[in-house]
């Protein structure tokens, strides 16, 4: 039976669906990353867990008890928010044994936990300051002791990084997996950031408009989205339109030049044109192993994105005033790192495990595109 | 992580290092004037406050011998028992007002944002309504049975305490109102609720200790409202100070101006003591991140 269940799942607000038929079983223990663009209902599936929120229609059940209409202060679920939202009238220590407090532990049960605590999120010797002379970081590590010392059923964490910069982010996000692990606590994390998703959680969601658009490992949801909006939205993508050819063998034709796809095509469109999606870091320069796709072209431009180099390649000039075929393809960028001028004729390949088709080909617009936010 | 503080320091001193260049570049001739103008601004501010109470103290010198005036009312117990009952309605019209108006401001800011409105509109009707109205209109409805308050001098005292509770609404509300502003209420609530508080809890630990600042202005404005009121007290017939000092103006003028003085004097010890009870508190509100 799963630790924390949300069945049916549904908000309004008005007449405005915040979320809808949202469904997940969560094992103890593990870490789920609530992921999607502003608005897509992933905080608001969050608050109706910790129960700030009512929701309109399902049932939420952590540990087999029914909790959807308790009220958060019977919960004994833990949240870490985006704001810190520590008490400044309180000490570190104050603040971290607030929860034991209200639960009328002994002081020296208290006084204990708080100790260890520290020590847990390596702020020892901090517990007399006050939340506004600490930085950031350790303002939001102060947040997440105080959530843990209630020894919480499961752990919410509302974009807890969000407010912090690049390279604490990093820092940061390292210790929560690492103490999410040690305690084995169940813990469910939004986030906007897809790199933050991808690299603490167990399993990811994925949510567009109130809906669950997948569910899956970071390495499922990266390498086989379900949904163009997940292709998009994770990752950098290249969507290209492509005439079936024999959609049992996945055969496909790209402006005249033909490419397999591992998986027959089902979903063409009435055109009998279908988007075609390849990471760009799927695709190489040159031949390519046996039995790959291969398709001639020229450079189009080259950007170096530090570790990484991204080059784009012409494809074709587009007919009757479609926009010019183009791909992207990403190479490590090594010192004696020796590539084409642009303009010069090219050959790529990738293989047919690199690519999948996402639907019947759209509009003009997107005969070929790069989407998704940069890697 | 311990390079965190370290990153803040370099900051701060970035944004010294940023500041200073300007405040050196700043032209002599307009920084000595601009100080005129302040030093202006400042002398004519103390001449404002001080030339009342100096031309009050010098007609006070006029009572025959020189310091009779004072000695009268040091023996006057009238004067130290309106004057201690005028602040002790002062003190229970303070925690009245505060248990009334933090609670109404916390719940409409977190729940009801749409009253808002309404419950300012609400506070600010001691502007528009007169206090000699609400107090015929006090008396007039708890003079008789079934709620004979005027029957009895504590009966009265409540009246007048509930008086000056409404008065004090749009100080105190809009003082609390402010205080709430300034921190994120919300993110501060949900957290305690999630630790297991309840709402009580929540507001008598988290929100009243971050709010003593608002709470202190709010107190001051109401102390200094209540000693100097005259029409509800005088018509309750309350033996608060105001009545005493008004009393006092058509038989003996000199102690009149005496009494302003010590009473002002009074009242600022007392505005001082608040001020005291207040310190110590090292809240700093700042809330950061989106919401």
């Amino acid at each position: 039976m799963a630790f924390l269940e949300l069945a049916g799942i549904q908000k309004m607000f008005g007449d405005v669906a915040a979320v809808l038929d949202f469904n997940l079983a969560t094992e103890k223990g593990e870490f789920v990353s609530f992921l999607g663009p502003s608005g897509c209902g992933k905080t608001t599936t969050l608050r109706m867990i910790a129960g700030f929120e009512k929701p309109t229609a399902g049932t939420i059940v952590v540990n087999g008890t029914d909790v959807t209409w308790k009220s958060p202060n019977q919960r004994n679920i833990g949240m870490v928010f985006q704001s810190y939202a520590l008490f400044p009238n309180m000490t570190v220590a104050g603040n971290i044994g607030f929860g034991l407090k209200v639960r009328k532990r002994p002081k020296t049960e208290i006084d204990r936990r708080v100790g260890e605590l520290l020590e847990l999120i390596h702020l020892e010797g901090r517990g007399d300051r006050y939340p506004w002379q600490l930085s950031g970081g350790q303002q939001q590590r102060i947040a997440l002791a105080r959530a843990l010392a209630i020894e919480p059923q499961v752990l919410l964490l509302d974009e807890p990084l969000s407010a912090l910069d690049a390279k604490i982010r990093i820092v940061l996000r390292k210790e929560i997996r690492s103490i999410q692990r040690q305690l084995g606590i169940t813990t469910v994390y939004v986030t906007h950031d897809q790199e933050e998703a991808l690299s603490l959680s167990d399993r990811v969601v994925v949510m567009s408009e109130g809906r669950i658009e997948q569910i899956g490992t970071p390495s499922e949801i990266y390498n086989f989205p379900s949904t163009a909006f997940v292709a998009s939205f994770v990752g950098t993508l290249n969507l290209v339109n492509a005439g079936v050819i024999d959609a049992g063998s996945g055969r496909l034709s790209i402006d005249g030049q033909e490419v397999r796809t591992s998986k027959a095509v089902t979903d063409a469109g009435s055109d009998g044109r279908v988007t075609l999606a390849v990471r760009p870091e799927g695709i190489s320069l040159g031949d390519g192993e046996p039995g790959s796709n291969r398709l001639r072209g020229s450079m189009e431009d080259i950007n170096f994105l530090g570790s990484i180099v991204r080059i784009r390649i012409r494809l074709s000039d587009g007919l009757d005033g479609q926009p010019p075929t183009v791909v992207a393809l990403d190479t490590f960028n090594e010192p004696h790192l020796a590539l084409p001028a642009v303009g010069e004729s090219v050959t790529i390949s990738f293989p047919p495990e690199a690519s999948f088709v996402l639907g019947a080909a759209r509009d003009g617009a997107m005969a070929s595109a790069e989407v998704g936010a940069e890697v | 992580m311990s390079g965190s503080p370290g990153g803040v320091n370099r900051l701060g001193q970035g944004i010294e290092a940023m500041q200073s260049p300007t405040t050196a570049s700043t032209p002599g001739r307009p920084r000595s004037f601009a100080r005129l103008i302040w030093w202006f601004v400042f002398i004519a501010g103390v001449v404002y406050f001080i030339l009342p109470l100096l031309g009050t103290f010098v007609f006070s010198m006029r009572a025959i011998p020189t310091f009779s005036a004072y000695t009268d009312i040091m023996g006057d117990p009238l004067f130290f028992s309106s004057l201690a009952y005028s602040f002790t309605v002062g003190i229970i019209t303070i925690i009245v007002s505060i248990a009334l108006m933090v609670p109404t401001a916390f719940w409409v800011r977190l729940r009801m944002p749409r009253a808002r409105p309404i419950v300012e509109f609400i506070t600010l009707l001691p502007f528009v309504v007169p206090p000699i109205v609400l107090v015929f209109g006090l008396i007039s409805t708890y003079s008789h049975p079934p709620l004979p308050f005027t029957y009895t001098d504590i009966g009265s005292s409540a009246l007048l305490v509930a008086g000056y509770v409404i008065l004090s609404f749009p100080y105190m509300y809009r003082a609390v109102d402010t205080g709430l502003r300034s921190m994120d209420i919300q993110a501060l609530t949900e957290a305690s609720q999630s630790l297991g508080a309840g709402w009580l809890r929540t507001l008598a630990t988290i929100i009243l200790p971050n709010l003593r600042v608002a709470l202190l202005s709010g107190a001051f404005l109401t102390l200094a409202i209540v000693v100097g009121e005259f029409t509800m007290a005088n018509f309750l017939a309350r033996p608060a100070f105001a009545p005493y000092l008004s009393n006092l103006s058509s038989s003996a003028p000199y102690q009149q101006a005496a009494v302003a003085l010590v009473s002002f004097g009074l009242t600022w010890i007392a505005m001082g003591f608040i001020a005291i009870l207040g310190r110590g508190s090292r809240t700093r509100v700042t809330v950061t991140g989106a919401r």
